[in-house]
């Protein structure tokens, strides 16, 4: 039995996968920051606490599933859903390997993107739905920031698809045969890193849910369940994000035969999930409106102009 | 009573002359003059003069008294031993400090019950305002003319004034406490923030206001502390400060538990200050009983005064890269926490609250060793210490966060009465343990940190730097450990040294009644304040020549500190606000007592 595209079997087996891995990655979180703190971090429960997350989720599927009376319901519990589903959704265009992916689509890069657009939804909904000021805050930060960042995220990943020639990301890594793209766009990369902690909204990014300044902003009022569907739906995001900067700049599964390409394309995220949870334990949190005004008066004109070159260097050779 | 005496003397000194001038310039208005054993210049004056006195103190006196330190009252209806104070049912006592002439001056106006009325000084000076307020609270002495004069520790729903000696101060002398249903709506309602209570409008011109409950229960109010924020869209228009939620009536308890047995609550007035809060309290009472306590003691108090000034500073540095969002400080800074605790329990037998100091000395000889282990956080301090600076202060964004936030001058210090290194942030060269040294500092070689711009960012250096210095004095300490008893022979040390009762009946005698009564003070009244923590922390202790305190006041620097909090975050950001919050660092059991 062959694995191949659009199979039964690759779907089920990517989707199992990557909702495993999200939610291994908050054991994996919460022991690399304690390593990186002096401390323990969680180690009882099981060999090495592994079984941790099992508990977590025993906790979180058993708590009482509270809708707050004055909240609008039918958004209050849609909005966990949508960020669930579009980040899921996302990953149907990611290739994995040579053989292993969900589709072939031929607007692969726009296709996330979309997806990433409607994910903002999820926070505002969330937090406009709960009434609660808190949450009002963080959903107004989030949709601010959100938006713009979507629009460095979308330019910085131009060049690569100049570059490529293609909106199929699995081109996208095949031509990168000869050469990783984060050699040529290594601005696009950078800002690609940027923004993809932004839309994550993780530490140093994580305005929108601000502990130490809007309690936890948009998801306040969640509990039980619809909470783990934000707090997984972050880990799959870290995972998508990281995925991505795997597939549009260091090629993909690509990598010295030794190793399956499924394995090479599991390291290279896996150094990327390690390297975003390092910045959350190494960088403190800029202010909202500093963190406006970086976005578009530094990152903005540096897309572009990363841009520009990129054209006029490929228009030229 | 060497100590004393070259500490009082130039107090003294300027208390004199401060006397003749006032006496010249207000005659017979000045009711008495009252002499209390600290030498602080004691004036009565009737309500009616109080502002122009008050007034003359702070504009035209030498030297200038810049600060009102502090404000409170005193239940004298059951006090026997009044001499020479004029017939007084309630007292309102001030106190002015001055920072150009190094003293203190005490201000203090009688009235009758039928009768609690005075004018209020907030025009005089903004930090009044809580002060009042809490004398409202405790004695229900009212303020004329005093904008918000509502309960400020008490909870708004509160019947009868805590620190009148009719109310009971314990709960087994009151109805068991319950709370049915509508109580606890009646309750909620009366903590429901009201803008207009506080002159708000609820919309301007352009937009509506949000108004915003954060705390008593938030991530970054440390502890249970309630800020009613008035916002447009993220920008804070006003802000009012709500506290009490903490209170545990520590200073009733003062007049309810003996000399000896109270030292432990000072333990958990600032909670992270441990035996430095013992320290004012324990000289106060040995001021009013003439107790010299040894070289020895002394400089183990120091030691261990510092050792708690390096845990709260670290708590503080930590917390306050945290909520700039640092993730990763705090938990270092507890490594060195937890060693400087280890150092401390293998003293003093406790960690935070040791209550380790008594009245003539601490409670035991150092055990043996202990230099080694000191000497090895000497050592691996320093360096811990450099690694901080590179982490959280060299940070380019903690530095965008913090640089120009929340800043203050000297005068606005003065205003609201901000000591410690709040005030020496704004560039004021100002430390109790330079200025006066109490307990030996004098003989100890030390640098006061200051700043010069008073933001976030400075307050926090200051903290990092004076740990350094505390640093310098351990180090100090540990080289010159005087020889000697750990406790004063005098009959009101208490407990006295157990060895000697059994080689004479006065001693055994002593040690009979102070651990069974407890040490009887003579009647006098003391002031002793000291360089804590947070800023200055002073006692004002009455005594009635008896086992217990008739009055004691805990004047603390978190209280004073919270009240500047709108002022100085009005037109910053929610996320500001909270670096503020963070670099005024308090204690909420410190505010609220």
């Amino acid at each position: 039995m062959t694995l191949e595209v659009g199979s039964g079997l690759t779907i089920g087996l990517i989707l199992g996968t990557v909702i495993v891995v999200a939610a291994m990655l908050i054991w994996v979180e919460r022991r690399l920051l304690s390593f990186w703190q002096e401390r323990l971090g969680p180690n009882r429960v099981g060999p090495f606490g592994l079984l941790q997350v099992v508990a977590d989720m025993i906790k979180i599927f058993t708590k009482e599933d509270w809708v707050p009376p004055f909240a609008d319901r039918f958004s209050f519990v849609l909005a966990p859903a949508i960020i669930m589903t579009v980040i899921l959704l996302s990953f149907a265009v990611i290739p994995f390997g040579p053989n292993v992916g969900v589709v072939e689509s031929n607007i692969g890069v726009l296709f996330i993107l979309a997806m990433a657009s409607l994910g903002a939804y999820s926070v505002m909904l969330g937090g406009l739905s709960s009434d609660n000021k808190y949450a009002l805050l963080g959903s107004l930060r989030a949709a601010a920031q959100m938006v713009s960042y979507e629009v460095f995220m979308g330019i910085s990943l131009l060049g690569v698809v100049a570059l490529s020639g293609s909106f199929n990301l699995r081109t996208i890594v095949e031509a990168q045969e000869g050469m990783w793209f984060f050699i040529p766009q290594f601005i696009g990369f950078v800002i690609f890193l940027i923004a993809g902690v932004a839309e994550s909204h993780r530490l140093p990014f994580d305005i929108p849910e601000a502990e130490q300044e809007i309690c936890a902003g948009y998801h306040t009022e969640y509990s039980g369940m619809k909470f783990g569907m934000f707090f997984v739906g972050e880990y799959l995001g870290l995972v998508l994000v990281s995925s991505l900067i795997t597939v549009l700049f260091f090629g993909g599964w690509m990598g010295p035969s030794f190793l399956p390409p499924i394995v090479w394309f599991a390291l290279k995220s896996g150094v990327f999930i390690a390297f975003f949870i390092l910045l959350r334990a190494a960088i403190p949190r800029p202010r909202y409106d500093q963190l406006m005004s970086y976005g578009w008066l530094f990152l903005l004109p540096l897309s572009l102009i990363n841009l520009l070159v990129t054209g006029a260097i490929i228009l030229s050779t | 009573m060497m100590q004393s005496a070259q500490i009082s003397t130039p107090a003294a000194a300027t208390g004199n002359a401060l006397v003749t001038q006032v006496l010249r310039d207000f005659g017979d208005r000045i009711l008495a003059v009252q002499p209390t054993c600290d030498g602080m210049p004691t004036f009565w004056v009737d309500r009616k003069d109080i502002k122009a006195l008050l007034k003359s103190l702070r504009d035209h006196s030498t030297p200038r008294f810049e600060m009102l330190f502090d404000v409170t009252g005193i239940d004298e209806r059951v006090r026997v031993h009044r001499d020479g104070q004029p017939a007084a049912e309630f007292t309102v006592v001030y106190h002015l400090m001055s920072f150009s002439g190094n003293s203190d001056v005490r201000v203090k106006v009688p009235l009758q019950d039928a009768d609690l009325k005075l004018p209020t000084v907030i025009d005089l000076w903004p930090s009044a305002n809580w002060y009042e307020r809490e004398t409202w609270d405790m004695f229900g002495i009212e303020f004329e003319g005093h904008p918000n004069l509502y309960r400020i520790v008490l909870p708004p729903t509160w019947e009868g004034h805590a620190l009148r000696k009719e109310h009971p101060a314990r709960a087994t002398e009151m109805e068991p406490f319950s709370l049915d249903d509508d109580q606890e709506a009646f309750e909620q309602e009366a903590l429901l923030f009201k803008p207009e209570e506080w002159g708000m409008k609820r919309k301007s011109d352009t937009s509506e206001f949000m108004f915003l409950n954060l705390g008593p229960n938030h991530p970054s109010v440390h502890g249970a502390f309630r800020i009613a924020l008035q916002l447009d869209g993220e920008i804070l228009v006003d802000a009012v400060p709500d506290i009490g939620y903490h209170h545990r009536g520590a200073e009733k308890m003062g007049e309810r538990q003996s000399w000896h047995t109270f030292i432990p609550y000072t333990d958990r007035i600032d909670y992270l200050g441990g035996v430095l809060n013992n320290l004012p309290y324990v000289m106060a009472v040995e001021k009013m009983a003439g107790i010299e306590v040894p070289e020895r003691v002394k400089t183990i108090r120091i030691m261990l005064s510092e050792m708690f000034r390096i845990c709260s500073h670290l708590l503080f540095y930590g917390t306050f890269a945290q909520d700039v969002g640092q993730l990763s400080p705090i938990f270092y800074m507890f490594v060195e926490r937890e060693r400087i605790f280890n150092i401390i329990e293998s003293i003093c037998g406790a960690r935070m609250h040791p209550g380790w100091f008594r009245i003539g000395g601490v409670a035991q000889d150092l055990p043996n060793g202990w230099e080694t282990r000191v000497r090895e956080l000497l050592e691996f301090m320093p360096q811990r210490l450099d690694e901080y600076d590179q982490m959280v202060m060299n940070n380019g964004i903690v530095k965008r966060r913090t640089q120009g936030i929340g800043a203050y001058e000297t005068q606005q210090a003065y205003d609201w009465a901000v000591t410690g290194p709040g005030l020496r942030a704004t560039g004021l060269e100002w430390d109790f343990r330079k200025q006066r040294p109490y307990s030996g500092y004098e003989n100890f070689d030390f640098d006061v940190p200051i700043a010069v711009n008073g933001d976030c960012y400075d307050r926090c250096a200051i903290r990092v730097e004076e740990m350094r210095q505390s640093l310098r004095i351990i180090k100090q300490c540990v080289d010159n450990m005087p020889a000697g008893d750990y406790k004063a022979d005098h009959p009101l040390t208490t407990p006295p040294r157990k060895e000697k009762t059994m080689q004479d009946i006065e001693t055994l005698i002593n040690h009979f009644l102070s651990v069974s009564w407890g040490p009887v003070i003579p009647p006098d009244e003391v002031t002793v304040a000291v360089e804590a923590t947070k800023g200055i922390n002073s006692y004002y202790l009455v005594s009635d020549g008896s086992t217990t305190s008739y009055r004691t006041r805990i004047r603390t620097p978190s209280f004073a500190h919270l009240q500047m909090i709108p002022e100085i975050s009005r037109g910053f950001m929610v996320a500001d606000l909270i670096a503020i919050i963070a670099s005024i660092d308090f204690v909420m059991a410190d505010v609220d007592r």
